[in-house]
């Protein structure tokens, strides 16, 4: 791509003020950073990994707009994007920018942690530095937005759990994208440290409101220790005017269960990146997905599962429905390096499309290295079936109805694996509305 | 109640129905038997309004409204029910749920209130005895997993329920065995009412020991080619659909 698109966040780089508070480690990295973004530019559609989405959209509109002085966001919002019965702690932010006011500060577990990437920063980097940066990758094309995120890293989330720490209640995350103002971008950066026996559930949402587009960049870290078991929710509810891309790197440790669970709605493009490294035996990963899209909405789902060690397991179904000109991408690649002996993998991508127009790219990626392995993937693409509509509608339920209630089952598959019940209901509740109203979902 | 004059109707561009004429009103039971194939279930089909079934000739009046160009639901609305030949599963969606929803459109179309989750169950639950089927089944998604028998009685459980005024059973004694077609007679049999008419389709005599009906029709080839009273089941099962089709011929 051309310079030109990556020179206004070149300048803005330049006019940075970096903070007395931070630790000057961060600096470094931060100009490393930049470098690899100047070098890379936005990722074009001959990578390999960006041929289904261009992103000349993103590239060619100047992101990073000041953000209205004052944060017009309200707990109700935080209310929209988490559901009523949440009473876990929620950290908040509006354009990417801690919003104490919009936050909770339910008590923790002893020892654990969960405040704002800025605050520990300043309070505890010896905390933040072994992980930072070092989990997701950034020195390939490929990652050129886990660059820009991390060239501009400043705030976002930090949760620490000590050895042995439980956390009944999900930790809530709130990413909330502007209302008006000048194109604002909002690339917070979340780190998840789980030590060894931990347990916890978090989730982080995002919801916006339009009209005026806006852009999230969001970059994801989950270290998770010996024997932890993280399960993380990501709900992303954008407005239909907003781009979102959001990349997520776990790191797994011996006989660890990450299960992550994304849940798509808005955004006109949303990118997708949840990859899940199995760097010690035992371990098991679980990746499902569910993406909801519609008129001329795109949305790219990359997933990767390395598996380098052996006995480790990984589960995967990711769920489509794509209706109007929508077009939907599944590149599921699963790789099981030479030392993964006794490997199971399992992956499947179901697709529904609502329209003769709706689209869906769906690519398995299985790079099996080791022989003494049972993997399995599969990927289907239907409609709705005319005979159970026809049987709904046989009983005096509106063809409408009918239809949302086909969607609601099938998008059930992927909701209800998840575990914490009050976000399996917003989640629940929130793609009901989506289906219903048709378009994504905005902030009142 | 029910009047047809005349039905033509296509599948998948083949004509099955060639001329069918059924006169049903309130409170009667009408059979309607005829050997496989000879379109009972696109009668049935057509009756509720599928879309893929295409009426190119005459018409059916449904207490005295034309039917024609009425959407499936509508015709539910309206008091019109099918317990299918073979339900379909629907996987995901609970059963009793879109029974609440189904109940609830209809009520709302009749201007009635609408049932809250509490009353719906006790409702509901009344209905399970008639033909004694348990919640928890009565819960799953919609038919998965279930017996032939079990979805059987789900149709004549959602009809007790939804208290249709014209109710079309295609086949509902197929594949059952025989304590559970007593059952599921006895259900239909509590819904015999004077303001509701009940059209039996059935390939056996079985069925109607135990609903007993006031009409029997034979359909042959896409038309009723006789028609008369109980007796003439008993003939049928006698003689074999031969009988009728030569003597339909000459
Ligand atoms: N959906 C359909 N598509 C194509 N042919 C059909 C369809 N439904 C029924 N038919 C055909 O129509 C004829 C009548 O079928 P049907 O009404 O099911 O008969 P019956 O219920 O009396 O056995 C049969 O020849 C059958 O093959
Ligand atoms: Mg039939």
């Amino acid at each position: 791509m051309s310079r030109a698109e990556t020179q206004p966040y070149l300048e803005r780089f330049r006019r940075l003020e970096p903070s007395a508070a931070e630790p000057t480690w961060l600096h470094g990295m931060r100009d490393a950073a930049i470098e690899r973004f100047a070098e890379f530019g936005f990722p074009s559609p001959r990578l390999e990994d960006w041929k289904y989405t261009s992103v000349r959209s993103i590239a060619t509109s100047d992101f990073g707009g000041a953000p209205p002085a004052r944060n017009p966001f309200s707990k109700r919002d935080v209310a929209f994007s988490l559901g009523g019965d949440f009473h876990g702690r929620i950290l908040a932010f509006a354009d990417g920018r801690y919003a104490p006011e919009l936050s909770t500060i339910e008590a923790l577990p002893e020892g654990v942690i969960a405040e704002s990437l800025a605050t520990a920063l300043a309070g505890r980097p010896a905390c933040i530095e072994p992980h930072l940066g070092r989990v997701a990758t950034w020195d390939a094309p490929e990652d050129a937005f886990v660059a820009l995120n991390t060239a501009f890293l400043g705030d976002g989330a930090f949760v620490y759990l000590p050895r042995g720490a439980v956390v009944e209640a999900p930790i809530g995350l709130v990413f909330l994208g502007l209302r008006n103002g000048a194109a604002p971008i909002s690339q917070p950066r979340i780190l998840i440290v789980a030590e060894a026996g931990s347990r916890a559930t978090i989730v982080e949402s995002y919801a916006g409101c339009g009209p005026d587009a806006y852009l999230t960049n969001a970059v994801t870290e989950v270290v998770v220790g010996a024997g932890a078991s993280i399960d993380h929710v990501k709900l992303q509810c954008e407005s239909g005017s907003a781009f979102h891309v959001s990349a997520l790197q776990a790191q797994q440790s011996r006989d660890s269960r990450f299960a992550s669970h994304a849940i798509s709605l808005g955004a006109a493009l949303a990118r997708n990146d949840v990859n899940a490294r199995i760097d010690d035996a035992g371990a098991e990963a679980v990746l499902n997905g569910l993406f909801v899209a519609s008129a001329a909405q795109h949305v790219d789902n990359h997933t990767e599962i390395d598996h380098a060690k052996p006995h480790s397991q990984s589960r995967e179904l990711y769920k489509g429905i794509l209706a109007g000109r929508a077009h939907g991408v599944f590149n599921g690649k699963i790789i099981v390096r030479p030392d993964a002996q006794n490997t199971h993998a399992q992956q499947a991508n179901d697709n529904l499309l609502m329209s003769e127009d709706a689209r869906i790219n769906s690519k398995p990626e299985l790079m099996i290295h080791a022989d003494d392995v049972k993997c399995s993937h599969g990927s289907t693409i239907g409609y709705l079936d005319e005979s159970a509509l026809f049987y709904l509608r046989s009983r005096g339920i509106s063809a409408v109805e009918a239809r949302e209630f086909m969607m609601r089952a099938f998008a059930s598959e992927v909701t209800r694996a998840i575990g914490s019940a009050p976000v399996r209901t917003r989640v629940d509740e929130l793609v009901t509305a989506r289906l219903a109203r048709g378009a994504p979902l905005e902030i009142a | 109640m029910l009047k047809i004059t005349n039905l033509h109707a296509k599948v998948e561009g083949r004509e099955i129905l060639k001329g069918l004429d059924l006169e049903v009103r309130p409170g009667e039971v009408h059979a309607v038997m005829g050997p496989n194939g000879s379109g009972k279930s696109t009668l049935a089909n057509v009756i509720a309004g599928r879309e893929d079934y295409e009426v190119t000739g005459g018409e059916i009046l449904y207490r005295g409204e034309n039917l024609a160009g009425l959407s499936p639901e509508d015709r539910a609305r309206d008091g019109i029910f099918l317990a299918f030949q073979y339900p379909v599963e629907i996987p995901g969606v609970s059963n009793m749920y879109f029974l609440k929803a189904a109940k609830n459109a209809i009520l709302r179309h009749r201007g009635e209130d609408e049932l809250d989750a509490v009353d719906f169950l006790e409702f509901a639950r009344r209905k399970l005895k008639l033909v004694e089927m348990n919640e928890e089944l009565a819960n799953r998604p919609i038919n998965e997993g279930f017996s032939g028998g079990e979805k059987k009685r789900n149709e004549i459980f959602q009809m007790a329920v939804l208290e249709p005024t014209l109710c079309v059973l295609d086949e509902t004694d197929s594949g059952l065995d025989i304590d559970a077609l007593r059952v599921v007679a006895s259900g239909v049999n509590a819904l015999r009412s004077p303001e509701r008419a009940m059209l039996l389709i059935t390939h056996y005599q079985r069925l109607l020991e135990y609903i007993v009906p006031d009409f029997v029709h034979v359909l042959s080839d896409g038309r009723i080619v006789r028609s008369g009273g109980k007796e003439l089941a008993l003939e049928l099962e006698e003689k074999g659909y031969a009988w009728i089709e030569e003597h339909a011929a000459a």
